[in-house]
């Protein structure tokens, strides 16, 4: 195996043990956003996306390449948009309790 | 440099997860996991317009416009009550792309692509396509466009089972021979396994199936990080395939049932459909609800999905009101899957301007039943269904739920004696000290407000 490819399950094992504990206490109260948030960040394939749509040649690799960018800006605009519109709602209402 | 500030995207959206755990700190959060994907997205283009600046920018223009557009078009419009079919949708695009991105990479390369890179183009296809049609049925069965009750499909498991394994071997014929049909035949027979695997789940059981669909996205974007060799996609799959799989467990285990189960068994039936609706009940009128809570000092509100079809936390929120300034002490009951997604009924909630400090959880909740004068169920039911305590033959037996008839007195507001999603009978409905109120939960909701008014 490359010393590239051992670098990258090096940082992803790393990524998926902060994953864990960053959100293992996470209150139920904040599943939704929380989950809708992280859905968001998935959308990072659009970094990959992007490459793959700018360097691609031929018609399939451009038709490829455009709907990999189109679904991965769904995936992060509309993601986290609807994110912050939910968090905007969320409120502790002072006096009461 | 390239790498370093793929990095602070990384710890950006580390440092915006950590944010999304704490309701005081979750919107910032958001906003920095967001800038850390515009980093992400600024470092990518310049990295590339410095290599080569006459690339095909058009492509990637209008993918971003079209798809921006689309994302902050469904952000904009989606009501509260239908969030978890759009959170569903927003995973099988993310899954998508993933799956795209590694197609692109097939068509690059001629599907000449050393082994170990291979193994995970193979992966993100797989897990891409899964997450992409598997969620695209979840979205139809909460929409409504898809039947949400379990559909048998012929062969059961045994059947996904094969059109699972032959995804394998046909990744593996294009590992090992640099097949790109190959890779083309893998991806859809993994596109087909996503549809037969979710179909036969009941509604009931989506808060695991999106939790889980929301883990896959992740890991099938850090797959097509191996792809492509780069470090902010792994990291950020990363996060987001353990996150999913936090939320699976516990929804998993908040229903006492192993995911296993969920995805891959037959669940449900119990009691008949001559069982249901025989035996006598309480039926109660707005006027004789209004009196049970106006004369409560305590009430305990339990929201279920049925709140959530009839759009009626604002008037769960203006009963609650009223019953408020008669000195009426109310709290929120949320069970762990009450609804179609994770936390789904806090979201309806706090739209309704629900001081989240107000809901209470499982463990939270079950001690203060006894304490109760009204416990008042909207719209849920196995929830809330004591044969998950007391019959060892129900199918939900052993599941946590609200202990609602700890309280004196029970009132449920549902549309008809039919059975929940497990599609099992509720006997909570024949207790003595249970009152059924059937109607619209909304309109239910608002004839007792007015009751109560009237008192």
């Amino acid at each position: 195996m490359s010393s590239e490819f051992i670098a990258g399950i090096v940082v992803f094992v790393l990524a998926a043990f902060v994953g864990f504990e960053v959100i293992a206490k996470v209150p139920r109260t904040l599943h939704t956003p929380l989950m809708s948030g992280a859905n968001a960040i998935s959308g990072i394939t659009i970094v990959g996306a992007i490459i793959a749509a700018a360097t691609g040649t031929g018609v399939l690799a451009a038709v490829l390449g455009f709907l990999a960018v189109t679904f991965a800006m769904i995936n992060v605009v509309g993601g986290f948009l609807v994110t912050d519109r939910m968090l905007e709602m969320f409120k502790k209402i002072p006096g009461k309790r | 440099m390239v790498e370093l500030a793929y990095l602070l995207a990384g710890v950006l959206f580390i440092v915006g997860l950590k944010g999304l755990t704490s309701p005081r700190t979750a919107r910032r959060g958001n906003r920095i996991a967001a800038l850390g994907m515009l980093v992400a997205i600024i470092v990518v283009i310049v990295d590339l317009i410095g290599l080569d600046a006459k690339l095909a920018w058009g492509i990637v223009l209008g993918g971003m416009v079209v798809g921006g557009g689309i994302g902050l078009l469904l952000a904009l419009r989606v009501q509260m009550t239908d969030m978890p079919q759009l959170v569903a949708a927003f995973n099988g695009f993310g899954g998508g792309s993933s799956a795209l991105v590694a197609a692109a990479a097939v068509v690059a390369t001629n599907a000449v692509i050393p082994t170990e890179t291979a193994v995970t183009t193979s992966l993100s296809l797989i897990i891409g396509a899964i997450t992409l049609t598997g969620s695209f049925i979840a979205f139809g069965k909460l929409q409504g466009i898809v039947p949400s009750k379990q559909v048998f499909l012929p062969g059961g498991t045994a059947t996904n089972a094969v059109i699972a394994l032959g995804a394998v071997v046909a990744a593996g014929v294009g590992i090992f021979s640099d097949s790109a049909t190959a890779y083309w035949i893998a991806t859809g027979l993994a596109a087909i396994l996503g549809v037969t695997t979710v179909l036969p789940i009941g509604g009931a059981d989506m808060p695991v199936v999106i939790s889980l669909l929301n883990s896959f996205s992740g890991i099938a974007a850090a797959m097509a990080g191996f792809v492509i060799g780069n470090q902010a996609l792994i990291v950020g799959g990363a996060l987001v395939g353990a996150a999913g799989l936090i939320l699976t467990i516990e929804m998993a285990v908040a229903m006492n049932r192993s995911i296993p189960s969920i995805l891959f068994s037959q669940f449900g039936g119990g009691a008949t459909a001559e069982d249901i609706g025989t035996k006598p009940v309480n039926r109660a009128t707005a006027d004789d609800v209004a009196i049970a809570l106006a004369y409560a000092e305590r009430v305990t509100i339990v929201p279920g999905y049925g709140l959530a079809v009839a759009q009626a936390q604002h008037a769960v929120k203006d009963l609650a009101n009223a019953l408020e300034e008669r000195g009426i002490e109310v709290t929120y009951a949320i069970h762990p899957v009450a609804g179609r997604m994770p936390g789904h009924m806090n979201v309806l909630l706090a739209e309704a301007d629900v001081s989240y400090d107000l809901l209470l959880d499982l463990e939270q909740a079950n001690p203060r039943f006894p304490q109760a004068d009204v416990a008042l169920i909207v719209g849920a039911n196995d929830v809330v269904n004591p044969s998950a305590r007391t019959d060892p033959d129900s199918p939900i037996y052993g599941m946590p739920i609200l202990n609602v008839d700890d309280a004196k007195t029970t009132i449920v507001v549902k549309r008809s004696l039919s059975p929940g999603f497990a599609g099992i009978d509720n006997p909570l409905f024949y207790e003595d000290n249970t009152l059924m109120f059937f109607g619209d939960a909304k309109q239910a909701l608002e004839e007792t407000l007015v009751a109560v008014d009237a008192l």
